[in-house]
């Protein structure tokens, strides 16, 4: 006989099945209302229930049983309304009675396809494995033959070049009278190079990130430059430069970026006979580490006013960058015009360089611009790097790891005996487990010249709930529950630009205190230890010998 | 830590005279090693002051190797000089040492002297590679009025070993190391003072930026950037390269190794120069500690140290003889009667220079790029 209501309940979903599960207590809860209020996927509603309640109210037990409608939170079985994990709902509840469990069993990725649209998210690639970064050790401690140096007391120049340096040969120097002058006779061509710190904060755009994040990151790096003397520079991403900053003395502390999409060229091209300062570089996107061969995309939620008028497009409409600049014909002609047309454009008074996702074929590009006098640096974005919005399976599965990619680029360059002459920009997992100091070292002792941070500095400046379990990582959505990536004010409101930007300044100094601490027993001190492989040894034979550094177990 | 004694004078001296100043420091080097390298040559050297001389160690095997060699290269033998050796407990001698001037050979004979200055060292370079392996042939120099003696042992006891308390072999600039050794076998081709095309430095301590700098030499495409079986090599080629190859005056050694602040660039008149060269030539600068000696081809010779941990180091002595030591008690060794008061200790920014047959004794400054010259009587 058909029963009155159906047991098998067929494609429907289980609780199993999703990423995180809500652990909800009803003797906690006093029903304020706030977590469901404050899920941003609205994956926890409140409801009624009718319930056996047994209850005994006297002095003495005397349990009576009723039937009551009672209130609760539910979570729904709906795969679109997902939870994410952030938890936002824990933050906001007063009693403690709502967190959510990440479920190592769930079966979200085959699910999370409906209507034929493959997963899109934010962050990074969900890979909670320790990374290769994270393995490398600092082993060739200076202990009595050689002093360490005290890293409180030393002086130490903590600083990197940003530019293309000509070789010692070409410098156009003569001596005169034992002394070396530069010569006026000679009409070399001398590159601009910036000093720079070599942790720069990596390419997020003004629409990728609200205005108090943008603004508060702003902030934090003029700060940095102007009172603690500390030379951070930060790339602006895709879609231009607010028009105030544009024309501001700041404007020397920002690289600012062109991709694929030119988006914010219009008004930058016409900001520049009002500029007072010159950039401290010009990014040229060709890739990106967290979604290789993927063009930049802002989601038509995220295109309000302030962002169609910078970026200079209609409100609300998605703006996705090509994968590859429609102008590009091949590296050798194409790579190169762009980079002279934009040295050019700024008067030859701007270093300019690439930026690529991490692959096997980095070398090519390399070679390419190795050759290349005006080009200024080569940036190589990893695949740990994140993004704003991507396909899942570009982020976890596709991209090359930084660490083997930028040693052997390195390497590449010493036997032409150009390792000074391009520097290398390594991006992609830097800090992924807090180590950003560490890391950094580690990147710049196999041959980077600087590195860059995009998610880590979300994370530690601006509270991104975003980790490698796949949590929160809605910044595609315009919804973060944090304020970072969402240009809706109710929700950027909850986040504090000056915060952000004494978190950027306390992040900085304390990043350069830890590398002083990394170098300092090495013995090095005067110059970044670019290449310093001696100094590294990692605990895997495999990727001691990729790596060409020592193995230590 | 290695000790280090140099002596130039303007009288031919003994090479003893290094070596005694060095037992003067013993505490300091554990006689794993001397290195003695003489420029300027007296003795019965002083008639073959144009010729270059090949010096080095060869077993009874390598010696044909070195004939055959040489003679294939077109080189014609004009002397030989090999120390009369004297067995002593603790020096495990070897077949043969020596010291042979040579003619060039008829295709270079009016070849400009760089052309000339590469033969040579390329010839040394292919007789290195020739007996490296068995250890058949050891090939320290070979360069016009230079000699070279490396050997393991105690340095008072290699002296008489060589004969050099006897010999009278001589010359107006002796450089010689007292070898600590530390975490490098001993291995002659390790053994300072390192020589290359009139360039030769001795130097103490570790070097902690060793593989970029040998990275970065190596990668100049200059036949000579080899060997590096210590770190301390580097610091010969850097000047090799900083003098020779960029055509530099010698002071911006000490610019490249340790160069100044970005505040203290702007002090200097050749600011602009001092800029590019420390972006150009970053990867050679050093971190100490180190002590740097050594002699140029016009046989300056010069002291100078890194910017931090600053070995010790001394210069003194009398218009006419000077000493340029790793402790004051080698000073007292080589050059007692002198005033002590105008002993020069250099510090972060000093290079001291000492000019031919040691004449004037100039301090120059890096911080300001002056120089102050003094001159003892």
């Amino acid at each position: 006989m058909e029963p009155a209501a159906r047991l098998d309940h067929n494609h429907q979903l289980t609780l199993k099945e999703f990423p995180y599960i809500i652990r909800w207590r009803d003797d906690r809860c006093k029903r304020c209302g706030r977590c469901t209020a404050v899920c941003p996927v609205k994956a926890i509603v409140p409801t009624v229930k009718v319930q056996r309640v047994v209850r005994s109210e006297g002095p003495v037990p005397t349990p009576q049983a009723s039937r009551a409608i009672i209130q609760v939170v539910e979570q729904v079985t709906d795969m679109e309304r997902h939870c994410t994990g952030c938890g936002a709902c824990s933050l906001v509840c007063p009693n403690e009675a709502i967190e959510p469990d990440f479920n190592f069993q769930n079966k979200f990725l085959h699910y999370k396809n409906k209507g034929g649209e493959g997963y899109k998210r934010g962050g990074r690639r969900n890979d909670p494995a320790i990374s290769t970064l994270d393995r490398i050790k600092f082993t060739r401690i200076s202990m009595l033959t050689d002093p360490a140096l005290d890293a409180g007391r030393h002086e130490f120049r903590v600083r990197t070049l940003l530019g293309r340096i000509l070789p010692p040969e070409e410098l156009p120097l003569v001596v005169d009278n034992g002394k070396l002058l530069v010569g006026s006779a000679t009409a070399k061509f001398v590159p601009p190079v910036r000093e720079i710190f070599p942790i720069m904060i990596g390419s997020m755009s003004v629409g990728a990130l609200s205005p108090p994040m943008w603004e508060g990151l702003a902030m934090g790096v003029a700060y940095l430059n102007e009172v603690e003397g500390l030379p951070v520079v930060m790339c602006t991403g895709e879609g231009g430069v607010p028009p105030r900053l544009l024309k501001s003395r700041f404007l020397k502390y920002f690289i600012l970026q062109i991709a694929s999409g030119y988006f914010g060229w219009d008004e930058i091209i016409h900001a520049m006979p009002h500029m007072v300062e010159d950039p401290a570089g010009i990014e040229i996107k060709y890739g990106q580490g967290a979604k290789p061969g993927d063009g930049g995309l802002l989601m038509a939620q995220k295109v309000l006013k302030l962002i169609a008028k910078i970026r200079g497009v209609p409100q609300f409409v998605d703006l996705s960058s090509p994968p590859t600049h429609q102008t590009k014909y091949s590296i050798e002609e194409s790579v190169a015009k762009m980079i002279q047309s934009m040295s050019m454009a700024f008067g030859f008074r701007v270093p300019v360089y690439p930026k690529i996702s991490g692959t096997k074929t980095a070398r090519a590009v390399l070679n390419n611009l190795a050759r290349n006098p005006f080009a200024a640096a080569l940036s190589i974005d990893g695949e740990d790097g994140g993004t704003g919005a991507a396909y899942n399976v570009s982020m976890d599965k596709m991209g090359h790891p930084i660490a083997s990619n930028i040693r052997e680029c390195y390497l590449d360059l010493v036997k032409q005996g150009k390792q000074n002459e391009l520097p290398l920009i390594a991006a992609g997992g830097v800090g992924k487990k807090g180590n950003l100091a560490a890391n950094a070292a580690a990147l710049i002792m196999l041959g980077a010249s600087a590195v860059s941070i995009g998610k880590y500095v979300m994370q530690t400046a601006a509270d991104c709930y975003g980790d490698e379990y796949n949590r929160c990582n809605i910044c595609n959505t315009g919804k973060c529950p944090r304020g970072i990536t969402t240009q809706d004010p109710k929700l950027y409101r909850r986040l504090d630009p000056d915060t952000v930007a004494e978190r950027v300044v306390e992040v900085f100094k304390a990043a350069d205190v830890e590398l002083r601490k990394v170098f300092a027993p090495m013995g090095r001190s005067t110059e970044l230890p670019i290449g310093m492989s001696d100094g590294l040894s990692i605990d895997d034979k495999a990727m001691a010998e990729r790596l060409e550094i020592s193995y230590a177990c | 830590m290695c000790r280090l004694a140099a002596v130039t004078s303007q009288e031919y001296l003994s090479p003893m005279e290094v070596i005694l100043a060095l037992e003067t420091m013993k505490e300091g080097h554990d006689g794993s090693g001397l290195g003695i390298t003489m420029k300027d040559l007296g003795g019965e050297f002083e008639d073959f002051k144009k010729y270059p001389i090949l010096s080095g160690i060869c077993s009874k095997k390598g010696v044909y190797t070195l004939d055959e060699h040489m003679d294939k290269l077109g080189f014609k033998l004009l002397h030989v000089w090999a120390p009369k050796v004297k067995q002593m407990k603790g020096v495990k001698a070897r077949d043969y040492y020596f010291a042979r001037v040579y003619d060039y050979p008829d295709s270079y004979k009016y070849r400009p002297q760089k052309d000339k200055e590469d033969l040579l060292m390329t010839t040394r370079l292919s007789l290195r590679s020739l007996g490296e392996r068995d250890e058949s042939l050891f090939a320290f120099s070979f360069y016009p009025d230079v000699i070279t003696l490396k050997e393991v042992g105690d340095p008072l006891q290699l002296g008489e070993f060589f004969g050099l308390d006897k010999d009278l072999v001589k010359a107006r600039v002796v450089l010689g190391q007292g070898r600590q050794n530390t975490n490098y076998a001993i291995y002659l081709y390790a053994c300072h003072p390192f020589f290359i095309q009139g360039f030769c430095t001795m130097t103490n301590g570790e070097n902690t930026a060793f593989v970029p700098i040998r990275e970065f030499l190596m990668s100049r495409g200059f036949p000579g950037y080899v060997g590096y079986n210590s770190d301390s090599e580097v610091f010969t080629h850097i000047l090799h390269y900083t003098a020779r190859q960029l055509g530099f005056p010698v002071t911006y050694y000490k610019d490249v190794i340790t160069p100044l602040k970005g505040s203290e660039i702007e002090r200097r008149d050749d600011r602009a120069a001092l800029k590019l060269i420390r972006q150009s030539l970053r990867p050679l600068c050093i971190d100490g500690p180190n002590v740097v000696i050594g002699f140029t081809p016009d046989g300056a010779c010069f002291m100078v140290h890194d910017a931090k941990k600053l070995r010790p180091g001394a210069v003194g002595g009398v218009n006419g003889k000077y000493a340029l030591m790793s402790e004051e008690c080698g000073l007292d060794s080589a050059v007692p009667k002198r005033d002590k008061s105008s002993d020069i200790f250099p510090m972060k920014y000093d290079m001291v220079i000492v000019t031919p047959q040691a004449k004037e004794v100039r301090l120059w400054n890096q911080l300001h790029g002056w120089t102050t010259t003094t001159s003892s009587h």
